[in-house]
């Protein structure tokens, strides 16, 4: 083995996928026994360069070496089987067994044909004390609290032999003081001599547990630091970008019209953390109101809060000046609150139907789709080659299944369904996500045009040139609260990064 | 007409498939499988087979229609079994009890069975709506629950002589039975079926088949239910209320199961016994998959099991073991399965690769703009 004091060296990674570049020549440098903290904004690249070093992926080119020698990886087997272990930000174990069959699941020791479970037990023993890890072999899983939980995911890593960890956001689920809990865990590890590799959003967290950080943006690794000579807002500006798109000169159409208000709306998780905190806004007339914030901030659970999918624990939402709280989510749409979701195979098609039964849905109450309780086929078929004339979607015929078309002709389907639909309101989760500049800049355009029709749009969105370019206002979501309102012709990387992470702002000077 | 040639390859070539076993199996027992088959063929296609088919394919359709109404949103209702025999115990005894106009009698009868089933399988839905308990589980035990209140029912109040060997509730009276249809061999010309009375109850069978695929296929209720299966978070976003759904599901379900021993009692029985016909829900199940929840493919698969039961007759006439039959019913609903599971990934393939052309096209006429 090469002599080297660097546990992982990434040199010039790259990696595209079908119309994205999602790592354009990383480099990444941890050093042995260190805490490395990568953070960035959603679709960085993060994650698929943790896949890559974790084996999952193999990267297009680029040089991997682990303390010093190169390797290449065929499958996580490999990158275990060199003491590279990962914890992933959803924990995968089996809630009805113990934590010692969850830790040796797939892994079990056996004496001759029996499970050696007494070798498992004196091993995690050992290896809690070691760590400083308190875990009980015996207990049920799904009695355990979350941060009980992660322990036993970072246990089970440590089991098969890691010395080199890599965390996926792993405060993102926890409470402070199990992040506290987590982090000295962390110490404790590090103080054993592993390396830790941690993804995050939250500067603060970083800064005060890591030794170094590595920002990456749009694909590229763009800097590395030590937490002592950077402050958490020169790490959010490096996260956002120095410079801003402009927004879209277009003449202001907001009318004084309010036609969407929410007012103090709240609700929780099923464990008790809070998902939407006490949230108020209005959508005037002809205005286009953008939610910039980290993916997991309580955008998804605001949307299907609106959408009468998911119930307010408190709170009021006003549909041109009428409160819609109580209706049910077909009245929301009847109504005319238009919905493009955020992902749009689990809440936007069914992909094994027609082009024409997805375009009915969520209008299949209203002409052209129905006709006295009764499904209106030719109509539905005729509505559905108009919105593939004007939308664009390329496809052989409304009648091929959903899943044969593109993602790019899949959104374009579902943002013209819509559309076409003639809403008031128009709630768009991502619209342009994962498609080409096209059909982005078609979508652009027709928001732009509804809008000056006098729609009004909720446009929540990870793309900052398209929530700049397009929005009227912009409010900021971070921990289900709205953290901040900008004025997007004025805004700054610094100020917006700063909101989207959590980082304290200081007064304007 | 490619389309139906593209619809009936699977189901045909499960079908040779299944023989070819069954085939495999008689020379495996020492007989020639062509004789056997030509046997089947012949006792078969007797009229007063035919009759017997279809009184035997009639229960069995209506028990898949229940079936495949669940699986339309994903849902398996597993207890039509109990459902139907719960339903058919009181419809008995209602009808026995009273004595009306023939077609309001017959009409009340059958509105109590329809009540009593949905009821029964409503109880499965109450409890996946309200405690998330899975109807898989509920049906299943909602059988045995239902086999018990039967017995207990029909022995302590219903029975007109709770001594008897085969208790039974009172038969219904001349304007409660429904009125057998052979007159139609013979106004065709055929020989009319002997001992064999085609029961009057197919007609409403096939009223019920009209109806599942008018409501599945042409209605907004079958639209939402389909979406609810196909996604369920998509159509929740749609504005469909998943709970309302699940239990108007089981409710129709169970409503239809309800049907099922109705053409026996209407036809044959008069009247709800001791040993009246059981596993006609669990065989509904087979021939809700073998139809694809189609309402013509059902109504195949149930004329095909009811033609290889009544033909298992002769096989045993001529020591033959009929329990071949068993085996082709049991291999040709895997094939089917698997047959059709084959054939949409080829379907899916050839629309993937179409719509990819299109986008193709649509590259090469970008690039002819751009130069």
């Amino acid at each position: 083995m090469a002599d080297s004091d660097r546990a992982i060296e990434l040199i010039d990674i790259t990696k595209t996928y079908p119309g994205v570049l999602a790592n354009d020549g990383v480099d990444l440098s941890v050093g042995l026994g260190d805490i490395h903290a990568i953070v960035g904004e959603n679709g960085a690249g993060k994650s698929t360069l943790m896949n890559i070093l974790y084996g999952m992926q193999s990267p297009d080119s680029g040089i991997i070496k682990v303390r010093g020698d190169e390797v290449s990886f065929g499958s996580p087997k490999d990158a275990i089987a060199l003491g590279i272990g990962m914890v992933h930000q959803h924990f995968m174990l089996a809630d009805n067994l113990t934590v010692l069959e969850n830790i040796v699941l797939g892994d079990e020791p056996t004496k001759g044909l029996q499970l050696d479970f007494s070798f498992a037990r004196d091993k995690i023993t050992e290896l809690s004390e070691q760590y400083g890890m308190p875990l009980d072999p015996d207990a049920m899983v799904e009695f355990l609290t979350i941060g009980e939980r992660q322990r036993v995911e970072i246990m089970k890593v440590l089991y098969r032999g890691a010395t080199i960890l890599i965390l996926d956001e792993p405060t993102a689920v926890l409470v402070p003081q199990e992040v506290d809990d987590l982090f000295n865990s962390l110490k404790e590890l590090q103080a054993e001599g592993v390396t830790i590799i941690f993804i995050s959003h939250k500067l603060d967290e970083v800064l005060s547990v890591s030794d170094a950080i590595t920002v990456m943006r749009a694909g590229k690794t763009v800097a590395t630091a030590v937490p002592s000579e950077i402050t958490s807002h020169e790490l959010a500006e490096l996260m956002v970008g120095s410079e801003l798109p402009t927004p879209e000169t277009g003449e202001s159409t907001v009318t004084d019209i309010v036609e969407l208000a929410v007012s103090g709306l709240s609700n929780y998780h099923s464990d008790g953390r809070i998902a939407v905190d006490n949230v108020s806004f209005e959508i005037h007339q002809g205005e286009i109101v953008g939610i910039a914030g980290v993916d997991g901030n309580g955008q998804t659970e605001l949307v299907d809060t609106i959408m009468g999918v998911r119930h307010a624990a408190s709170g009021k939402v006003m549909l041109s000046g009428v409160d819609i709280s109580g209706d049910d989510t077909k009245d929301r749409r009847t109504d005319g609150i238009g919905i493009i979701p955020g992902d749009r195979h689990r809440q936007g098609l069914l992909l094994d139907s027609s082009l024409w039964e997805n375009a009915m849905l969520g209008h299949q109450t209203t002409a052209p789709f129905e006709k006295h309780g009764f499904v209106d086929k030719k109509g539905a078929k005729k509505r559905t080659g108009e919105i593939v004339e004007r939308f664009d979607v390329r496809t052989p015929s409304v009648d091929v299944s959903a899943a044969a078309l593109s993602g790019g002709n899949q959104q374009k389907l579902i943002v013209g369904k819509e559309m076409m639909a003639g809403p008031k309101v128009l709630i768009a989760s991502h619209p342009t996500r994962g498609i080409d500049v096209g059909a982005q800049a078609a979508i652009w355009k027709e928001l732009r045009d509804a809008r000056a029709e006098g729609l009004a749009v909720l446009l929540i969105s990870a793309d900052l040139e398209e929530l700049i370019g397009l929005s009227d206002t912009l409010l900021v979501m971070f921990d289900g609260a709205i953290a901040a309102e900008l004025d997007p012709a004025n805004v700054t990387p610094k100020t917006l990064g700063s909101h989207m992470t959590g980082v304290e702002v200081e007064e304007a000077s | 007409m490619k389309k139906i040639g593209l619809a009936l390859l699977a189901p045909v070539v499960a079908l040779v498939f299944a023989i070819g076993v069954a085939a495999l199996a008689l020379l495996a027992v020492g007989v020639n499988p062509g004789e056997a088959f030509k046997l089947m063929w012949d006792f078969g296609t007797t009229t007063t087979s035919i009759a017997s088919i279809v009184n035997r394919s009639i229960p069995l359709y209506i028990s898949a229609v229940a079936v495949a109404i669940g699986f339309q949103m994903k849902m398996f209702n597993i207890g039509v079994e109990g459902q139907y025999l719960v339903a058919a115990l009181f419809a008995g005894w209602v009808g026995g009890s009273i004595a009306v106009w023939a077609p309001l009698h017959i009409l009340i009868v059958i509105i109590v069975a329809v009540l009593v089933g949905a009821l029964w399988a409503g109880i499965a839905g109450v409890l996946k709506v309200t405690r998330g308990v899975n109807e898989v589980v509920a049906t299943i035990m909602l059988n045995f629950i239902g086999f018990s209140v039967v017995g207990y029912f029909l022995g302590n109040f219903f029975a007109v002589d709770s001594g008897a060997l085969n208790q039974s509730t009172p038969l219904l009276p001349e304007s409660g039975q429904i009125p057998g249809l052979n007159w139609i061999f013979t106004s065709l010309g055929f020989t009319e079926p002997r001992g064999t009375e085609l029961q009057g109850f197919l007609i409403v069978a096939i009223i019920i088949g009209i109806a599942y695929y008018v409501l599945v296929w042409k209605t907004r209720f079958g639209f939402d239910l389909r979406a609810s299966g196909a996604n369920p978070g998509a159509a929740k976003m749609s504005g469909v209320n998943p709970k309302k759904m699940i239990l108007y599901t089981m409710l129709l379900s169970g409503g239809v199961a309800g049907m099922v021993g109705l053409s026996t009692m209407f036809g044959k029985l008069h009247a709800y016994t001791q040993d009246f016909p059981r596993g006609l829900g669990f065989a509904g199940i087979a021939v809700a998959l073998l139809g694809r929840n189609g309402a013509i493919g059902m109504a195949l698969g149930a004329l095909l099991f009811g033609f290889m039961e009544r033909s298992a007759l002769i096989l045993d006439l001529n020591n033959i073991p009929k329990e071949v039959v068993q085996i082709i019913q049991g291999v040709v609903v895997l094939a089917v399965v698997i047959a059709y599971e084959v054939v949409d990934r080829w379907i899916k393939a050839r629309e993937l690769k179409a719509a990819n052309a299109a986008t193709q096209a649509f590259r090469s006429d970008g690039e002819e703009v751009a130069a």
